[in-house]
């Protein structure tokens, strides 16, 4: 699971009234290269959840990112900075692990990259 | 990637090895999953330099069909681990990245319209009832740019009116109709498989950015 993916996922356990970002447990990460393109970048970027996805980098193990969200400028000459968001968001991929819901500490586990976001009967 | 070329790729993904009846699982055709993509790229650009999700994935042939027209997030969601297992190995058997996510759709969280399309073949409801109007309804709420999927023919008026009225979308606007081999759909059926009239369906939705579910 791409940590793209990871910002738009949220836990929807019955109750729960802020189900993200889910928190990421990892247990291992793979990385996939994929061809950089800088008009998808700075199509999705205003739409990125900056620190759920600069948390969700660190706890992967990738601490190039800024903390705080660069003005969307910067995406129109900073190549560096588009490199490293291109390699954050969609090059890691969490293989194994859990994401946790931050409300009830839930866990769901993910094998093989594949998020098991399925319910309990008593959570729907 | 010619229309035919795209066509023929799919024609060599696995499909249900063990298809489970109550979740509707029966492919789409590689002609028709072809020809939908196809159409969504060609005719709208609402594929490639995307972020697309193929709801109730199967094995993954709209998703790929996506990421082979250049799709730039692929994500597949389907209930049934084997299906997903399947559809792993057909993405990378194709070197496609695509990401797949375990889940009932009725009850997926998803935090506002980061999607830009969303591409389904949703059970069409034969045995739950509403289904595909379920995954509309999810599917129009994540999706900001359109929806494409197919719906009995038998069912326009319905899904125009509910779609428009109670569903969050702006349009809904039937491409063409089509003919699909579904097997076993009805008990009282002899034959193996039925033919049935189905319609592809593009829904724009309203924006409402934001908005998670
Ligand atoms: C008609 S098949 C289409 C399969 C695939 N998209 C294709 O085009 O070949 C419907 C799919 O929806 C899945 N499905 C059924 N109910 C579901 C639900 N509530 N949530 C998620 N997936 C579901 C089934 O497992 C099946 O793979």
């Amino acid at each position: 699971m791409r940590m793209l993916t990871h910002n738009m996922l949220s836990s929807n356990i019955k109750g729960v009234t802020n189900g993200f970002p889910l928190r990421i447990e990892v247990e291992k990460v793979v990385e996939k290269q994929v061809e950089i393109n800088h008009d998808f970048l700075r199509n999705i970027f205003p739409k990125i959840d900056w620190k759920a996805f600069f948390d969700a980098s660190r706890v992967m193990g990738y601490a190039e990112l800024p903390e705080e969200a660069p003005e969307p400028s910067v995406l129109e000459s900073d190549l560096e900075f588009l490199r490293k968001f291109h390699h954050a968001l969609l090059e890691l991929h969490l293989e194994e692990g859990a994401l946790v819901c931050p409300e009830t500490g839930r866990k769901f586990p993910v094998n093989k990259g594949i998020p098991n976001m399925l319910l309990h009967e008593d959570e729907v | 990637m010619k229309l035919k070329q795209l066509e023929s790729l799919l024609g060599g993904l696995q499909q249900f090895s063990n298809p489970k009846v109550e979740l509707e699982q029966y492919p789409t055709g590689p002609h028709i999953a072809a020809g939908l993509l196809y159409t969504a790229e060609n005719s709208f650009d609402d594929i490639s330099n995307k972020v697309v999700a193929d709801f109730g994935c199967g094995c993954g042939t709209l998703g790929a069909a996506a990421a082979l027209l250049g799709a730039e997030q692929v994500i597949g969601i389907d209930i049934d681990s084997q299906s997903l297992e399947i559809a792993t190995m057909n993405a990378e058997d194709l070197e496609l990245d695509i990401d797949f996510i375990q889940c009932d759709i009725s009850n997926l969280g998803w935090r506002g319209q980061i999607v830009d399309t969303v591409v389904m073949n949703p059970p069409f409801g034969t045995r739950k009832k509403g289904a595909d109007m379920d995954f509309l309804f999810v599917a129009l709420k994540v999706a900001s740019q359109a929806v494409y999927s197919l719906h009995k023919t038998s069912t326009r008026d319905h899904v125009k009116r509910v779609a428009l009225r109670d569903l969050n979308a702006s349009s809904a606007e039937v491409l063409c109709e089509l003919r699909f081999d579904v097997p076993q759909l009805y008990k009282f059926h002899k034959k193996k498989e039925v033919d049935i009239a189905v319609d592809l369906w593009r829904f724009v939705p309203k924006r409402s950015r934001g908005k998670d579910i």
